[in-house]
Order: structure tokens, then sequence, then C-alpha cells
């Protein structure tokens, strides 16, 4: 295992079996997790993780049978999970990946009902701690591993970006997800499913325009990524694509979107990256 | 411990704002009382737009410090008043706390809250707005109900008044006097509901309490 502290042989190795498009964004995100050195242009400071948890790191991922790895239940289209995956990639903290097929209805299997018998998506397992729901998963992780903090230590800016992060899980996501379109669409019509989502996604983004101009600069709160940008980077990339939102209209949005865009941490949480990604949907 | 700096911008029916009203009184903190009349529009008001320009209550005033929304309220003054601690000490059961506290206030309280009741009884039909509510906070009573069997006590998460508590007796409280939801499915639930109604700080809470409840 000595050979992934050597960033030019992990590089060669996997330059060699990823696909040229995805070379750049994968080769990041993997020498971020197991080098010491972080060499993207990053537009944070990464504090390098220590060479003794990253021992651990490597071995667990690379460990058939490790206990110590987290598991992620996850969906590739869920935003609730994106975020935990830009979270979990964001603190350099490698996991495994499982898939929940929510189409097919995998929520409801008993191997998962008996992790998790809310039968959400994302589920965090870390050893003998299991956690549901993005927030509490989110706010567990920073406890946990504080490393690459996503609260900031002042109490105006926490609070700030835990009310960003409260309006887009609370007031925006729970309104556009599948099954109120649904209802929408049975009960008024198609057309109106689309309306009600874009009404309340519109109040929301207004809402967060308003909460973050003062703050808001290279990301959602200043110049470094925190909690705010965790859920609202998955939610503008779902606003635009799903929704047709015209985020024009949103100035301090979609300034920190470009940002977001660029980041290698969210690129490859982004859910046509993921294992169970179905592509051409 | 009194502590006059505090200001909090209250809406009696509001259950984000009983929420930080019962969290204040659980932590001993006095506060000024500041109403804000949704219906009327104060909201909207050039006075509370300065303090919170999204116009929502509650919104905590601490000296020069200005926390709107009651999550982000509730960990400062988690942070900031220590005692009568909110949340359990251990990892798994302060997850469990948050997991609680976000099923009322992602899946149930934004779905049944004014603006959303009134676009659909404009839309679909006055009948239909209450079946909705009754849905969607059923739907997260049962979640909660399985949710918190391995874990409660005396109260939600065991034997003393924690986060889920503050989330669950305002929405309890609704669904038994806004929406006449059938609590006997809610066994658990049901019990939180007897015990609340127990402790002065959640009682004090309460919206028929608040200065600017119709008397």
């Amino acid at each position: 295992m000595k050979f992934f502290h050597n960033p030019n042989h992990l590089h060669s190795l996997v330059s060699s079996i990823i696909d040229t498009s995805k070379k750049k964004a994968q080769f990041n995100y993997f020498t971020r997790c197991f080098t010491t050195r972080v060499d993207f242009e990053s537009p944070h400071t990464n504090p390098p993780m220590d060479s003794s948890k990253l021992q651990e790191n490597t071995e667990a991922s690379y460990s058939s049978s490790s206990s110590s790895k987290l598991v992620l239940y996850s969906y590739w289209q869920s935003s609730c999970s994106w975020r935990v995956r830009f979270a979990l990639n964001l603190k350099g903290l490698s996991y495994d990946y499982k898939p929940v097929n929510l189409e097919k209805g995998e929520q409801f299997s008993p191997e998962f009902e008996r992790l998790n018998p809310l039968h959400c998506v994302p589920v965090l397992v870390d050893g003998d701690v299991v956690v549901s729901d993005s927030f509490a998963i989110l706010l567990y992780l920073e406890e946990k591993y504080p490393q690459r903090p996503l609260l900031p230590a002042d109490p105006r800016l926490k609070a700030l970006n835990l009310q960003g992060a409260s309006i887009i899980s609370s007031s925006i996501q729970p309104l556009h997800m599948l099954s109120k379109l649904k209802y929408m669409e049975e009960k008024i019509g198609s057309e109106e499913s689309l309306s009600w989502a874009q009404l309340h996604i519109g109040k929301g983004f207004l809402a967060l325009e308003k909460l973050l101009k003062d703050f808001a600069s290279k990301f959602a709160t200043g110049n470094e990524v925190y909690m705010t940008d965790v859920f609202l980077a998955p939610q503008i990339a779902i606003a635009a694509a799903r929704f047709n939102i015209n985020m024009s209209t949103f100035p301090s949005l979609s300034r920190v979107n470009e940002t977001y865009k660029g980041l290698p941490e969210f690129q490859a949480s982004s859910p046509e990256r993921q294992p169970d990604a179905v592509h051409g949907k | 411990m009194a502590d006059q700096q505090l200001r909090l911008y209250s809406y009696f029916r509001s259950s984000c704002s009983y929420r930080v009203r019962i969290a204040l009184n659980l932590k001993g903190l006095k506060y000024e009382y500041k109403a804000v009349n949704l219906l009327k529009g104060e909201q909207f008001s050039p006075e509370f737009r300065k303090l919170n320009p999204i116009g929502y209550v509650p919104v905590l005033v601490d000296g020069d410090i200005v926390v709107s929304d009651s999550f982000a309220i509730l960990l400062y003054l988690e942070e900031k008043y220590p005692q009568h601690p909110l949340l359990p000490k251990d990892l798994q059961r302060k997850a469990v706390n948050f997991q609680a506290a976000n099923i009322v206030s992602s899946s149930i309280q934004p779905l049944q809250n004014l603006a959303v009741l009134k676009y659909i009884e404009e839309k679909v039909s006055p009948d239909e707005k209450m079946e909705w509510a009754k849905v969607h906070i059923g739907k997260g009573f049962a979640a909660l109900e399985d949710l918190l069997k391995n874990y409660a006590g005396r109260f939600a998460t065991g034997d003393d008044v924690s986060f889920a508590d503050i989330f669950l007796a305002p929405q309890i409280h609704a669904a038994f006097t806004r929406f006449n939801l059938d609590m006997t499915q809610f066994p658990l639930l049901s019990r939180l509901h007897e015990a609340y109604n127990e402790i002065p700080a959640f009682v004090d809470a309460r919206p028929d309490k608040q200065p600017d409840a119709p008397s």
C-alpha cells in the first residue's frame, strides 16, 4: 500500500484507467483522498490530512472487509444524497458507495428497511453509528471529522450558514420532491406541477438572494465553502436542469454557481459521476 | 438566568416561533416579546425587513447579533447559553434528535403552512386542503413513531427533554388543535403530548399564552 503515498505513481496508475474526459476531476478527487499534497487549482486552502489518518484511510479503502470505512447509501439523482457526497469529498473522507434504486423501490427492501425504517436516502453508516437525513448526517460529520470545517467559528456566520441550509432543506427541496409533483399533476394538471415547483424554488432563491447578498463573494457566505454551499450547489444544479429556473434573476446565486461548477469536489459528487448513474436520463 | 438584551420577534401561532419560545424557557432566558402579525403582513414592514429581509419569523436579537430561522436560532442558543443542554453528547442520539427535528421541519411543517394550504384551497378545494395537511402530518407522524420507538423514554429520545421534543411539541399541538388529526394511531406522540403539557417551559410557550394571542 506504500505506493499510494507516491503521487507520481498514483498519477500514472490513475491516468491509465480513467477516461480522459473525466481525468481531471477524478484524478483530483482520488489524489485528494490518498495523498497529503493537494495539487489542483482549488479556490480554497485545504489543510493536508495528517499522515496517520491518511494511512488509516488508504488501508481502509483497499481492505475488502473493512468495518472502519464509511458507507453511504445513496441514489444518484437524490439531491439530499448529493449534499452528503459533496461534504464527504470536501472533508477528504473516502467511503463505500451503496446504491439504492428509488425508482425500483429498493428503499423498501428488508435489508434497507433494517437500516432505515423511514425508507429514505441518504443513510451514512460509520462503524456502529447509523445516521439518516442529510442535515443530521452533515452535522454528525462536522463533529466527528472536524477537518475542513463546514461551519465557521464566528457565531454570526455560523448562524447564517445554518439559516441558508435550512431555507433549502425546509422551504425549497421538500416542495419539489417527485411525490409532491405527482400529486399536483394528478389533482390539477401537468403544467401545474412545473409551476408549483418553479414557484417554490423562485421564492426560496429570492429569499437566499436577499439573505446572502451582503455576504456572498466566491462562495455563498464568503471566500470558503461552508454549509450553505453544500446545500445550495446541488439545489441550483437541479433547479436549472430539471425546472428551467432562470438563474439570471438571482445574481449572487448565479455568481457562486459559476464557482461551484469549477470545484472538483462538487464535480465528483454530481449525479452523472456516481456508480448508479443511468446515462441519457 | 435573566438576559434583558434578548428580543424575540414572534407570531403566536407560528410553530417555528413556538419552538424558540420553548427553548428560551427551558434555558431560563428572559426575553422581550415582539409580536409580528403575519396575517396583517407586519413581516413586510420596513422595520422588520431591516432585521430580516426575508420576512420570516422567528428572529432572535441578542445584543448586536441577529439570528433568523428556528433551527439556526436553537443551535445558536445551545452554543451561547449552554445551561440546560438541548442536545445529548452521544453522537448517535444527537443525530436522532436532528433527524426527528428535520422530519418536522422539512417533511411536515412546510407542507402545512399558511401559504401552501391557501394555494391548495384555491387551486383544488377547501376539503382537499385539509386532506393534504392530514396526509402529510400523518406520514410524518408515522415516521416519527418508527424513528423514536427505540430511543424514547419519558421524552422523545430519552428521559430528558431534548431538541426533538422542542420540534415535536408545536407540531403535535397543531395536529390536535388545527387539523383534528386522529392521534390514537400515534401512541408515542400522544403520550409525549401529555408529558409536554406538564412542563411549564412548554406550557408557557403555547400559542394561546402569548401576548399577541386573541383573547
